[in-house]
């Protein structure tokens, strides 16, 4: 009882993340069919924020010392920031490209953030200790469960129903909606483009912080490849989910998840280190069953 | 009314060019590089056997594949298992058959086997993923590329897990690098203007014309696929003999991004595209490389810091992808005046690619 319980506590901490990663990806992609490969990056500076520029082994804690309530509001603007400046400077000329060219566009500006990270902090990985008493473990019904799992998992769901609600009663919500089913249909009825556009980069950037803050209490480390791995599972979580599909990214990001702790715990020793294969071949299996995604939208239908 | 001239009259100025332009660029490396300039070139050689390989699938039928590179990592391993001498294989590698603990191949012999090894290996994960299409069809290779990695990093007896395995002969130089861009670029000029490669790129254009036209798409994707391995295979093959050592590390991400970069910088549809774009992002990798190592002027060395060459690099790709969104060469083709059936396609393609976003 209590090993399923370890069980389902670390699917849904690794699911929230995942979970988090594809919303990230889904809200660009429902507004401007741009796969943001720059993603992972965004994560990585988040985390980076945190310490001051210097390539050093030891870290100089920089932002990092502020209390909870500064820190938290800080970085998720910095993610926004960041995330609305590359819109400006870079995609805003990429509306009419072909989405291959915004993809490899996407993945250049992630390699200029990444060795721009390089060269302030050099390659080597960088302890940073972020609220230590989160890894304290809970008992909870005779299982441990360390203290951040719950943390992020309650985070994964209160952000959830934040965004629902964004999402389905305010004015802007409703614009991203309609710009995410029809993007030409809705700016003909009024909704502005940069506005909504803008909105979606901030929303997925503030994503980006939440991850890096989960991160890096989580490892204790400030790492430069950090984001990549979370953002590969984010965009094949969105894939999966349903292209365009909000509930389905989150859906999907949960699934694979679940399936990657469960595979983990359940197979012997010498067959875990082939999990990534096995989660890769069960996402090619679900493709061929439902090359539109698991929860596709209406919208996504092909038309002839 | 006169005939008009066959497609190889019209279009093999194309390869022509582009291996001549090649020959040009060995000739002189061999003449006048320096040892570190030599390796330079072979780099660049391999790599646009590389992209070639990728415009062969990507372009003709204009899925973007993510999972080519792991037919880059067959060849190469295949490369190590038959090339290097049984006496080192016997340690490393002991999980391996004892057939092939035993033989030791040249490289004229491994490298069309490793090439075919990886076709083969196309040919049977083909006929699953290119049922799939669009961004489907993309993240299908993804995992395509993520399952080989993993196996390649992990089968610690048969390819040496994570480390590197080491000990093939290092028998490149400039000369076999061209030979290998030229078997490349003939073999994909050679399937773009075969019945297979012309009903791909209708497919390309127009999926539910061309399939109401009697196209199997499935059928022409497949082909397209196991060319488009066989040639990166030989890649890996020859890059397997230009390091003399092999980890899975380097078949991965990085080179993924880097290859795609390439072929959508040069333009993803083309040919022309495909060689140019290589060799223009070689150019400049090379020239940021020497001014990060520092010019001196006037006794005075100036360097740019370390780290700046990636950076650069990173936003020149964006500024040509902003100015010239399909690629330097707009998806043309090189030849002495044009290619009449591609300029008359381009406004269509452009919409419907319009329509697609």
């Amino acid at each position: 009882m209590t090993a399923v319980l370890q069980i389902l506590f670390d699917a849904l901490s690794l699911g929230s993340i995942y979970a988090l990663g594809a919303l990230g990806i889904a809200a660009i992609f429902g507004v401007m069919r741009l796969v943001n490969f720059a993603h992972g990056d965004f994560i990585a500076f988040c985390v980076f924020a945190m310490l001051w520029p210097s390539i050093d082994a030891a870290a100089i804690v920089f932002a990092g010392r502020l209390p909870f309530y500064l820190l938290i509001p800080l970085l998720l603007s910095v993610g926004a920031a960041l995330s609305m400046l590359s819109e400006v400077i870079v995609f805003r000329r990429f509306r009419n490209a072909n989405p291959a060219t915004m993809m490899i566009a996407s993945f250049a500006l992630g390699f200029v953030i990444r060795h721009l990270l390089l060269m302030l902090y050099s390659s080597r990985p960088k302890s940073i200790t972020l609220w230590p008493n989160l890894g304290l473990p809970v008992e909870f019904f005779g299982a441990h469960i360390p203290m951040l799992q719950v943390v992020t998992i309650i985070i994964t769901l209160a952000v959830l129903a934040v965004l629902v609600l964004f999402l389905k009663h305010t004015r802007y919500g409703l614009e991203m909606r309609a710009a995410a089913d029809n993007f030409t249909m809705a700016r003909m009825l009024g909704v502005r483009a940069n506005g909504v556009i803008l909105l979606a980069f901030a929303i997925s950037g503030m994503l980006a912080a939440a991850i890096g803050l989960i991160l890096a209490t989580n490892s204790g480390t400030a790492d430069i490849g950090m984001g990549a791995n979370v953002m590969l599972i984010a965009f094949i979580a969105t894939v999966i989910g349903g292209l365009g599909s909000v509930p389905g990214a989150v859906a999907a990001g949960f699934l694979i998840g679940a399936a990657s702790v469960v595979f983990q715990a359940t197979r012997p020793h010498d067959a875990r280190v082939f999990r990534d294969a096995f989660v890769y071949g069960a996402v090619i299996v679900v493709l061929l069953a439902r090359p539109q995604g698991l929860f596709a939208p209406k919208s996504a239908k092909q038309r002839v | 009314m006169s005939k008009p001239p066959s497609v190889i009259r019209q279009t093999v100025v194309t390869p022509i060019v582009l291996i001549a332009v090649l020959l040009a660029m060995a000739a002189l490396t061999y003449a006048f590089g320096s040892r570190a300039f030599n390796r330079t070139a072979i780099e660049m050689f391999i790599n646009i056997m590389v992209v070639v390989g990728l415009y062969a699938f990507v372009g003709n039928s204009g899925l973007l594949s993510f999972g080519h590179i792991s037919f880059m990592c067959l060849g190469a391993y295949m490369t190590a298992w038959l090339a290097i001498p049984p006496v080192m294989k016997s340690i490393t590698l002991k999980g391996l058959p004892v057939w092939l603990l035993h033989t030791q191949l040249p490289m004229w012999v491994a490298t069309p086997i490793s090439g075919v090894f990886a076709a083969l290996f196309a040919l049977i994960v083909g006929r699953i993923i290119m049922r799939l299409s669009g961004i489907a069809a993309s993240i299908a290779t993804f995992g395509l590329l993520g399952v080989v990695n993993n196996v390649y990093s992990n089968w610690d007896s048969v390819t040496g897990g994570q480390g590197s395995i080491v000990g093939i002969p290092p028998t490149m130089n400039v000369w076999i690098g061209w030979l290998g861009a030229a078997v490349a670029i003939v073999t994909a000029y050679l399937y773009s203007i075969s019945r297979s490669g012309l009903a791909l790129r209708a497919t390309r254009d127009e999926a539910i014309a061309a399939s109401a036209s009697g196209v199997d798409i499935v059928r022409e994707r497949l082909i397209a696929f196991v060319v488009s391995a066989f040639i990166i295979g030989l890649a890996g093959a020859l890059y397997a003999h230009f390091l003399s050592i092999v980890n899975p590390g380097s078949f991965y991400l990085r080179t993924t991004f880097v290859s795609l970069s390439m072929l959508v910088v040069g333009g993803m549809y083309s040919l022309s595209g495909a060689v140019s774009g290589v060799v223009v992002m070689s150019v400049l990798i090379e020239l940021f490389r020497n001014l990060e190592k520092g010019v001196s002027v006037g006794g005075l060395p100036i360097g740019l810091p370390n780290g700046v060459q990636e950076i650069a690099i990173g936003i020149i790709t964006i500024i040509i992808l902003i100015y010239l969104p399909t690629g330097l060469t707009r998806n043309r083709e090189f030849s002495w005046r044009g290619w009449p059936l591609q300029r008359r396609l381009a406004s269509p393609v452009q919409t419907a690619l319009k329509e697609m976003n």
